[in-house]
């Protein structure tokens, strides 16, 4: 890797950081319950829940950090947290 | 210049902000609302901090960080060099409390009394909390932190909140604004509005800090609510100096809001302090009356 | 074209045919004059920028980062206390390898306030960075704005650059100036146009910070570029020459040195000064020479060492000094490129808050030197003592 000038980089080097491996509890997302308001998405200071091709939503385990507001927030209670397995 | 590319994701998974951020929050919401063609002017804080390890950058739009105290001149000559150079992007700072309330006064005042086009973010986690915690002029009244510890002699932090959106009206500042990460819909609506107004413009952001505040990282979204149904923070706007919309709540007394959080643990704990809860209450009764944020409910 | 001007008037002139985009201001005696200049041309339609006048000279280098950043040439000036004040912005902005050019009126530093010449203030950053080049006379003052611009812009080197001209000294004193066109600049300064800047066309972030993994790199790369500067300025300077006249090709310049027993090492205004007692003393029989340093850095130690390795002792004249250690800047570096050599350099500190230094005085510490005497303050008022 080339120092860059002035400690500058260009976008998307962040994704190397995988901060999925910060977790305790890991969110399950059921599609049951979702009513598709997308609060989880709009909520999550990761930006790492997305919409699927149906609608519904679902986290990047790469970089959830289990922090739990997308759970706590959901109006239909269809997010649980679950004690992460190591 | 490119259209203007709005609600798309700016700010990057793999930050290293904790689980639960408020301010990490702030940033992806902010920086959707505001679009691609915005140049963001952050300051020393956890949000340059976490963002921006070198190589691994979050941030899609250009992104400038100097010095802690500085932002409102760095982007003061960004917008000079944007006007000589005919390009149209937007100029967003992104400070925190201490950046912004204290070490960033003189830079602040300077570039508001001039009058320069940008939009000002601070992001309010009421305290210090890259250094660890410490008291900040945004640091409310009684607030447990590092450099405003509770003790024998002390309830905490002994001063209330800087009246910072008053002070920037003052400048002249044509849109003036609070707002907090409890209703999204309405800060990214702020932020837009603040962007397309000529002039400096400031949003003030309430993003509760899991870890400076003592709570666990899902109730932030919670909290955030919480203060705002107690009164101690109230969501307004204004224009040309002067309050034209306000949020009005159902309140609260504001011991549902303090026991959520351990840094008004000493008000409560070994003792219930009652004359500093009646302070506290007296502040959002305060606000409440200046800002008529009481919904009055019919009587029966 | 020939022109009586103050000095300040020369150097705002020369700042306007730079062609900043962006100026900041704010006014400190003795610089004032030059800030006041740029407005006016701003006013009247002749500088095609914008002009910030900021609330304090820390604002004033922030709002160069800002506009330098988002790749507009840009300008400030300051001296002593603004200067001062400007320290944390000052190795932030080499850091971020942004090539801002400010003009330094040389000025004493507080306390005790002073409002004359000495060269403490822009000394006491020279770890910061910055090239620092150094103006014997008004001409000089103006034609290093150009040289400036260039090298501090050149890819190789991308770092920030200082011109430094003694205040009230140079910057209140009328000289004739051959100031070049406009046409004349253009063909020698191209466009500001930098490989990286802030632009929504291809985002980029500036100023991250660097974890003890890269921290070491990046500083090694700053010092890298200083020394590449080195090349930079000869060639710029060199071009200069033969487009203009006047050559500023080297670091350093010597004026009588070639057969001198005694050289006299000095910087800024002062040079013009000892270049007189030099020509009296030379008359009179003593064979003294003098050296000039107009880069201060880079330090041209290698430079140095060469030209002084035929002469008998070294008298550094020093406009500040580095309190507790043994004397100013100047005699400490230079002992430290004389390293190895038995050769004796002595170090004299004068001239500090403006005190006038006459021909008179360069013979009496040539005198000095000569008797082994020095490493002392020159001039002292011994009734105040």
């Amino acid at each position: 890797m080339t120092l860059s000038v002035g400690c500058r980089a260009r976008p998307g080097k962040s994704r190397d950081n995988r901060t999925g491996s910060w977790r305790v509890f890991k969110p399950f997302f059921d599609h049951e319950k979702c009513s598709k308001c997308g609060t989880c998405q709009t909520l999550c200071p990761e930006g790492c829940v997305h919409e699927n091709a149906e609608g519904f939503f679902d986290p990047d385990y790469t970089y959830c950090k289990g922090c739990g507001i997308c759970a706590e927030e959901c109006p239909k209670e269809a997010i649980a947290m679950n004690q992460e397995e190591k | 210049m490119a259209e203007q590319k709005k609600g798309c994701e700016l700010f990057d998974s793999g930050h290293r902000a904790c689980g639960g951020c408020g301010a990490a929050l702030a940033a992806r919401l902010v920086t959707q609302a505001a679009g691609t063609e915005t140049i963001v002017v952050n300051s020393t804080g956890c949000m340059e901090v976490f963002s921006t390890p070198y190589p691994e950058t979050a941030w899609k739009v250009p992104w400038i960080h100097s010095l802690f105290e500085n932002a409102s001149a760095v982007a003061s000559g960004i917008e000079a060099a944007l006007k000589k150079q005919g390009r149209k992007e937007k100029i967003l700072i992104m400070a925190g409390d201490g950046a912004t309330f204290d070490i960033g006064m003189i830079c602040i005042s300077g570039a508001f009394e001039r009058g320069h086009d940008f939009t000002y973010i601070c992001y309010d986690n009421e305290a210090y909390m890259n250094t660890g915690i410490q008291r900040s002029g945004a640091t409310p009244y009684d607030a447990s932190t590092t450099t405003s510890p509770p003790g024998s002699r002390s309830f905490g932090n002994k001063r209330p909140k800087k009246d910072m959106p008053a002070i920037l009206a003052a400048h002249g500042a044509p849109y003036v604004a609070t707002a907090s990460i409890a209703y999204p819909a309405d800060l990214r609506q702020k932020v837009e509005k603040a962007i397309n107004t000529p002039g400096p413009c400031y949003v003030q952001v309430h993003v509760p800090c899991c870890t400076g505040w003592g709570f666990e990282g899902e109730q932030t979204i919670a909290i955030a609510k919480l203060a705002i149904e107690t009164g101690l923070w109230v969501n307004f706007e204004m224009v040309d100096g002067k309050v034209t919309k306000v949020k009005k709540v159902v309140r609260k007394p504001v011991e549902d809001y303090l026991k959520t959080q351990k840094r008004f643990r000493h008000l409560f704990k070994p003792k219930r302090q009652d004359a500093e809860i009646a302070t506290i209450q007296a502040i959002a009764d305060r606000n409440a009356e200046k800002y008529g944020i009481d919904i009055q409910l019919k009587k029966e | 074209m020939m022109e009586i001007t103050e000095g300040s008037h020369a150097v705002a002139e020369a700042v306007r045919l730079c062609r900043p985009q962006v100026v900041s201001a704010y006014p400190i005696t003795p610089q004032t004059h030059i800030v006041e200049d740029l407005a006016a041309f701003v006013a009247d339609g002749k500088l095609d920028a914008e002009y910030i006048t900021v609330e304090n000279e820390f604002s004033a280098l922030s709002a160069c980062i800002g506009a330098s950043a988002a790749g507009s040439r840009t300008y400030s000036a300051t001296t002593s206390q603004g200067l001062a004040l400007m320290f944390e912005v000052c190795f932030n902005v080499a850091g971020m390898r942004l090539p801002i050019v400010m003009s330094i009126a040389n000025r004493a530093m507080g306390a005790p306030l002073s409002i004359w010449n000495d060269m403490q203030d822009s000394i006491s950053l020279r770890d910061a960075g910055w090239l620092q080049l150094y103006a014997e006379d008004n001409q000089e003052a103006t034609d290093l704005h150009f040289i400036a611009y260039k090298v501090a812009e050149d890819p190789a080197v991308q770092l920030p650059a200082f011109v430094c001209f003694d205040g009230f000294i140079l910057s209140h004193t009328y000289e004739p100036i051959d100031m070049i066109s406009q046409e004349q600049v253009d063909r020698f300064l191209p466009k500001f146009s930098p490989a990286e800047k802030l632009d929504a066309k291809d985002p980029i972030s500036f100023g991250m910070y660097a974890t003890p993994e890269y921290y070491l790199e990046f500083r090694y790369e700053m010092d890298l570029a200083q020394k590449r500067a080195k090349e930079v300025i000869a060639k710029a300077g060199k071009e200069f020459g033969t487009m203009f006249g006047r050559d500023y090709s080297a670091l350093i310049e010597g004026y009588m040195l070639e057969d001198a027993e005694t050289a006299i090492i000095a910087m800024g205004s002062i040079c013009g000064t000892t270049k007189d007692a030099v020509d009296e003393m030379r008359a009179a029989g003593k064979k003294v020479g003098l050296l000039k340093i107009r880069v201060f850095r880079p330090f041209p130690s290698e430079e140095i060492a060469k030209a002084l390795s035929h002469v008998k002792r070294v008298a550094v004249l020093d406009k500040n000094i580095s309190l507790g250690a043994r004397g100013g800047a100047t005699a400490i570096e230079v002992r430290d490129a004389m390293y190895g050599s038995t050769i004796p350099v002595k170090g004299y500190v004068l001239g500090l808050g403006g005190r006038d230094i006459r021909k008179k005085d360069i013979r009496e510490i040539v005198a000095l030197c000569e008797k082994g005497i020095g490493d002392q303050f020159y001039g002292l008022r011994k009734e105040l003592i």
